[in-house]
C-alpha cells in the first residue's frame, strides 16, 4: 500500500514536469523569433499569404493557447485547415510538420528504432563494461591494476566523443577497412548488417560511457566494502565472492540505476552527436534537420519526446529503486 | 542511500590551506593537470602575441598552400616552415594560429558558464536549505524541470532561433551556465540544512544575527571549500559542451576560432587530411584532461574519504564518524536529504 501511494506520487510529479517543461519549451519557441509561417510562406510572400498560413497554422492564437491546443492534441489529435487542404493529426499529435507535410509523432516513430538501436546496444555494453571494471579496480585497490583502470578511466571521461568516433572511422573504417564508415542497416532487413554498422558507435559510445560508471562504482564499492555491515559478513565467515556480490554490489547498484537510466533516456532521445559522426538518421538527426530548417513544430516535438522519455526514465529509477531499497519508500516524499 | 549521502554533508569539507596543499603536492598527476591549466590560460591571454611573432593569424586565407581540390597540399595536412600545424582546407588558414586562438572561446566559455552555474547553484541552494519550505518546494521542482529537459537538445534548439543581435558567446555562456546549476544547488542546499542545525549557527541565531549576517559569516565560509570542487568539476563539462554546440553547427560561428567547429567542419576532409581533425582535437582533449585531472586531485586534497588512501584515513576517522552520526539523529530538520 505505500508502494502504491509512493508511486502515485511520483507519477504525479512526472506528469507535473512534464508539463511544465512543454509549457517552456513552446514558450520559448513561440517567443523567439523565427516565424514558421514566413519561413513556410516562400518567396514571394504577399501579406495575404502570410496571414493564410498564420492561420492555417493557428499561430494566431495566443502562445498559451497553443500549448494547451498542443497538450489536448496529444490526447484528442488535431485538425489543421478546413475542407480540401485539410491536415489530421491523429492522438498522439505532437504537433504537425508542415515543411515535411507529416505529423511530428509520425516522424519520431520513424526515427526510433534508429536511435533506439544505437543507445540499447551501447547501453549493455557500457554498463557491463562500467561496473566490471570498476569492481575489479575496487578489489585490486592500490596495485598496478586500479592505477591503469582509473588512468584509462579520467582519459575516457575526457575525451570527446566525436573525436573518439571520427578516429575510430579513420582507424577501422578507412585504413583497415573492417566497418563500413556510415548509415544504418534495419534490423528486419539484415541484423549482420545491422550489428555490422553500429558496432563502432556502440564501442565508441560504451568505452566512454563506462569511465564515469568506473569511476563510480570503484568510489561506491570501497565505501561498501569497509562498511560495517560487509566486516560483519566476513565475521561471520561468508566467503569473499559472496560478501561481494551480495553485500557490497547490492549498495552499489543504486547509485550506477540513477545513472545509468538518466543516461540512457538522455540517448534514447536522440544521440545528436554519434548519429552525426556515424552519418546515422535517427532522432537526432532528425532534430538537427529541425533546426537547420528552423522547423518550429518539429523542435518542440522532438524536445516534448525526448523530455517524455528522460521522465520515465526517471520513474523507472524510481520503481527500481524502491524495490532495491526499503528506506527509499519511507524516507522520501 | 539517504544515509550515506547525510552522513557526507554533515562534514563539509573546509579550506584549511596547510593539509590541502600537501596533499595536492603529493598527487602529481593533479599538479601536472594544474600546471597543464595554467599554461593554456596563459596562451589563450597572450595568443595575438604569439601568433604574431610566428608571423601568422587565423583568418587570412593562403590560397597557395591548398592543391586543386582545396585540400592542403603536401603531406601532413600541410605542415610547413611557415605553417606548423599545417593549413585549413579550402582557406588556407594557419591552423596553428586556429588552434592557439580558439583556446579563447573555450576557456571563455568554459569559465563564463561555470560561474553563472555556481552562482545561480549557490544563491538557490542557499535560499533552498535556509529558509526550507515553500522556497525548497519552488526550487526543488525547478531543479526536477531542468532535469527534465534534454539538455543538448534544449541548447541546439535555443541556439537555432535564438535573435542575431545576441553575442553567439554571450548566447553560449547563458544557455551552458543555465543547465549546470542543478548540481550545485543540491549539494549546497544539503550542507546548509545540516549547518543550519549545527551549534555555531544556532548560538549566533540566539544572539540575535540576521539572515543576511548568518549566511555570509557562517554559511558561505563553510561551502567555500565544496564550491571551489565543484566549479572546477564543472569546468571541462562546460568547456565539453561548447565544443560540442560547435561541433554540430550551433555554437561559435565562423570565422571566430573554435575547436568544436574546426573538429565538425573536419568530418567532411578526414579521411583526406587527419591533421586537421588531430591538433583542434588534442587541445581540446588535453584541456579537458588536464581540468579533470586537476579537479579530481582538488577533491581528494580537500576531502580525504574519496581519495586514494580513502581506506587507512576512513579507519582513522570512524570513531568521531560514529559520534557525527548520532548528532545528525537528533536535528531531524539537517537529516531530510
Amino acid at each position: 500500500m505505500k508502494l502504491a501511494r509512493f508511486l502515485l506520487g511520483r507519477i504525479a510529479s512526472l506528469v507535473f514536469v512534464l508539463l511544465v517543461v512543454s509549457l517552456l519549451t513552446y514558450a520559448v519557441f513561440v517567443l523567439l523569433p523565427a516565424d514558421p509561417a514566413q519561413l513556410a510562406c516562400g518567396k514571394p510572400c504577399t501579406p495575404e499569404r502570410l496571414q493564410t498560413a498564420r492561420e492555417f497554422m493557428q499561430l494566431d492564437h495566443p502562445w498559451f493557447q497553443q500549448w494547451f491546443d498542443f497538450v489536448r492534441g496529444i490526447f484528442t489529435g488535431r485538425t489543421f485547415g478546413t475542407g480540401g487542404a485539410q491536415f489530421t493529426c491523429p492522438a498522439p499529435c505532437l504537433g504537425y510538420s508542415f515543411r515535411l507535410n507529416a505529423p511530428v509523432t509520425e516522424l519520431i516513430l520513424g526515427r526510433f528504432p534508429v536511435t533506439a538501436s544505437i543507445a540499447l546496444g551501447a547501453a549493455v555494453l557500457w554498463l557491463l563494461a562500467g561496473v566490471a571494471s570498476g569492481v575489479v579496480a575496487a578489489l585490486r585497490h592500490g596495485t598496478v591494476i586500479d592505477r591503469g583502470l582509473m588512468v584509462a578511466a579520467i582519459t575516457g571521461v575526457s575525451a570527446p566523443s566525436y573525436l573518439v568516433g571520427l578516429l575510430g572511422i579513420l582507424l577501422f573504417g578507412f585504413t583497415l577497412d573492417m566497418v563500413p564508415v556510415s548509415g544504418y542497416v534495419p534490423f528486419r532487413e539484415s541484423p549482420v548488417d545491422w550489428v555490422w554498422h553500429l558496432v563502432l558507435p556502440w564501442v565508441v559510445l560504451a568505452l566512454l560511457n563506462a569511465a564515469i560508471y568506473t569511476r563510480i562504482t570503484r568510489g561506491q564499492m570501497l565505501e561498501a566494502l569497509s562498511s560495517d555491515y560487509v566486516r560483519t559478513a566476513r565475521a561471520k565467515g561468508i566467503g569473499e565472492s559472496r560478501v561481494v556480490t551480495r553485500h557490497a554490489l547490492r549498495n552499489v547498484a543504486i547509485p550506477i540505476t540513477t545513472l545509468f537510466a538518466l543516461d540512457l533516456g538522455g540517448l534514447l532521445g536522440g544521440a545528436v552527436i554519434t548519429e552525426r559522426v556515424f552519418s546515422i538518421a535517427g532522432l537526432g538527426a532528425l532534430l538537427m534537420d529541425a533546426v537547420g530548417s528552423t522547423d518550429v513544430p518539429l523542435l518542440v516535438g522532438v524536445t516534448v519526446f525526448t523530455a517524455a522519455i528522460i521522465v520515465a526514465a526517471n520513474l523507472a529509477v524510481d520503481v527500481v529503486y524502491s524495490l532495491l531499497d526499503p528506506r527509499v519508500r519511507v524516507g522520501r516524499p | 542511500m539517504s544515509l550515506e549521502r547525510s552522513d557526507e554533508l554533515v562534514d563539509p569539507p573546509t579550506l584549511r590551506a596547510d593539509g590541502v596543499w600537501r596533499r595536492l603536492r603529493r598527487d602529481r598527476f593533479a599538479v601536472a593537470g594544474g600546471i597543464v591549466v595554467v599554461l593554456y590560460i596563459l596562451v589563450a591571454l597572450t595568443a595575438p602575441l604569439i601568433t604574431r611573432a610566428a608571423g601568422v593569424d587565423p583568418y587570412t586565407y593562403d590560397l597557395a598552400s591548398l592543391d586543386g581540390r582545396g585540400a592542403p597540399a603536401g603531406g601532413w595536412g600541410g605542415i610547413s616552415s611557415d605553417h606548423w600545424f599545417g593549413v585549413q582546407p579550402l582557406t588556407g588558414r594557419d591552423l596553428f594560429a586556429i588552434v592557439l586562438v580558439g583556446s579563447r572561446a573555450s576557456l571563455v566559455v568554459g569559465l563564463g558558464a561555470t560561474a553563472l552555474s555556481v552562482a545561480l547553484g549557490t544563491v538557490l541552494g542557499l535560499l533552498a536549505g535556509w529558509f526550507g519550505g515553500a522556497v525548497d518546494w519552488v526550487i526543488a521542482r525547478g531543479i526536477d524541470v531542468l532535469i527534465g529537459l534534454p539538455a543538448l537538445i534544449f541548447m541546439i534548439a535555443v541556439g537555432a532561433v535564438a535573435p542575431a543581435w545576441l553575442p553567439r558567446l554571450l548566447l553560449l555562456v547563458l544557455i551552458i551556465g543555465f543547465f549546470g546549476w542543478t548540481t550545485i544547488a543540491r549539494v549546497v542546499r544539503g550542507q546548509v540544512m545540516s549547518l543550519r542545525s549545527s551549534g555555531f549557527v544556532r548560538a549566533s541565531q540566539a544572539l540575535g544575527a540576521g539572515h543576511a549576517q548568518i549566511i555570509f559569516r557562517h554559511l558561505l565560509p563553510n561551502l567555500a571549500a565544496t564550491i571551489v570542487v565543484f566549479a572546477t568539476i564543472a569546468i571541462p563539462g562546460a568547456i565539453g559542451a561548447e565544443a560540442a554546440l560547435s561541433f554540430l553547427g550551433v555554437g561559435v560561428p565562423a570565422p571566430t576560432p573554435s575547436w568544436g567547429r574546426s573538429i565538425g567542419d573536419a568530418v567532411t576532409w578526414f579521411s583526406v587530411d587527419p591533421m586537421y581533425l588531430v591538433f583542434p582535437g588534442a587541445a581540446l582533449f588535453v584541456l579537458t584532461l588536464a581540468f579533470n585531472a586537476f579537479g579530481d586531485g582538488l577533491r581528494d586534497a580537500l576531502d580525504p574519504r574519496t581519495s586514494r588512501h580513502s581506506r587507512r584515513d576512513r579507519a582513522r576517522r570512524s570513531p568521531r564518524g560514529s559520534g557525527r552520526t548520532r548528532t545528525r539523529d537528533q536535528s531531524p530538520r539537517g537529516a531530510v536529504a
